[in-house]
């Protein structure tokens, strides 16, 4: 979260609804580790990474949900032949994230 | 609705250590507390009991630079696991010291902050010790090794390193002198084989013991044929990775021979 604190500051300045995904949890092989984050804003900018760029996409569609419903949730993405994962990792891992809006 | 965000950013942009405990699963999903080291809490998970107890949790995590996913009861209950809490710790970035202003350092010290090192360089000389020539470093010292672990030596540890490139005995004996009596996790040693066979006799002069001497890694770097002070800042840094995660990696201490070979035929 430090490296878009910076991001995340002047969004907040501009007063923009923001949507928070942290990676708490990594089973397996994955790209990041448990405290990588990414940041979605209200008008679907990015900022930040919680993957190696697999499941981004996804992420930024969950948050604009979130951001949406106001209701925080985590979110899972792992490699599986099962339908459940429509969008995975190819690493083999499963992540675990927290998404919330940025609201505190 | 904002404090939580504000003292959290405080800390992190003011290099304070601080901690983030967030209620990912369970009754109060969202809730958190912001941790400082010496137990400060601000915002609440819903609770005091569970409060003092995550509080005490993030404390202990903070101190080890983890950050990971705890369980608890309601009210704060070990072996429960009503509540899941995400415990993430913020430290301030590592120290590099760079002792000698040479044509190494740049490249080891732009290498450094590239891993988020607050890097310092370090150099008698105030000619070459000038932030014209090294814009990169966080700080430029012109001082001795003393002065320098005079004022960073009690705040070294195991994610922190002292490379030494002054490869001139009167800066790097008193230089290795000093990192060995800090808790710092690397102590590189530039130099050739030769250069630091003499290093050793007058480390050994001064009665740095051998288990000062084993925390040495001189030759400085991996042995990955680097040449340039790029690619040997490259090979610095590479060491100090492997040596932090403790995983194998071909250190030119551990080899022998010339450090600069011609390459491999084929």
């Amino acid at each position: 979260m430090k490296e878009i604190l910076a991001d995340l500051d002047a969004w907040r300045a501009e007063g923009r609804q923001v949507a928070l995904a942290r990676v708490v949890n990594v089973e397996g092989s994955g790209p990041r580790d448990p405290g990588a984050a990414m940041a979605v804003s209200d008008n679907g900018d990015v900022i930040g990474s919680v993957s190696g760029g697999c499941v981004e996409g996804a992420v930024v569609v969950e948050a604009l949900d979130i951001l949406e419903s106001g209701e925080r949730r985590m979110v899972s993405f792992g490699y599986s032949d099962d339908e459940a994962f429509a969008v995975g990792l190819t690493c083999g891992g499963t992540i675990h994230l927290f998404i919330e809006p940025l609201d505190w | 609705m904002t404090e939580l965000y504000e003292r959290l950013r405080e800390a992190i942009q003011d290099e304070r250590p601080v901690a983030l405990a967030t209620v990912i699963e369970g009754h109060n999903a969202g809730a958190k507390l912001v941790v400082e080291p010496d137990g400060d809490i601000v915002g609440t998970l819903g609770h005091t009991e569970l409060d003092r107890i995550v509080s005490r949790d993030a404390v202990g995590e903070l101190a080890a630079g983890r950050t990971g996913v705890r369980h608890y009861g309601a009210e704060g209950q070990a072996r429960e696991t009503d509540v899941s809490v995400f415990i993430e710790s913020f430290s301030p970035p590592p120290i590099m010291l760079v002792f000698g202003a040479v044509d190494f350092t740049a490249s080891l010290a732009r290498a450094g902050k590239l891993l988020g090192f607050n890097v310092i360089v370090a150099d008698a000389r105030s000619v070459f010790a000038t932030v014209k020539r090294f814009p990169m470093a966080d700080r430029v010292m012109v001082a001795w090794p003393d002065e320098v672990f005079d004022h960073y030596g009690d705040r070294l540890g195991p994610h922190d390193a002292v490379c030494i490139l002054t490869h001139d005995p009167k800066f790097d004996v008193p230089a290795v002198q000093r990192a060995v009596a800090t808790d710092v996790g690397y102590i590189g040693v530039m130099g050739s084989r030769r250069t630091h066979a003499t290093r050793l006799e007058r480390l050994h002069e001064v009665g740095v013991d051998q288990k000062g001497i084993d925390r040495l890694m001189a030759p400085i770097g991996l042995d990955i044929g680097s040449r340039t002070p790029e690619e040997t800042a490259i090979s610095v840094c590479a060491e100090i990775i492997a040596n932090r995660t403790g995983h194998v990696a071909p250190s030119l201490r551990d080899s022998e021979g010339p450090i600069h070979r011609p390459p491999a035929e084929g």
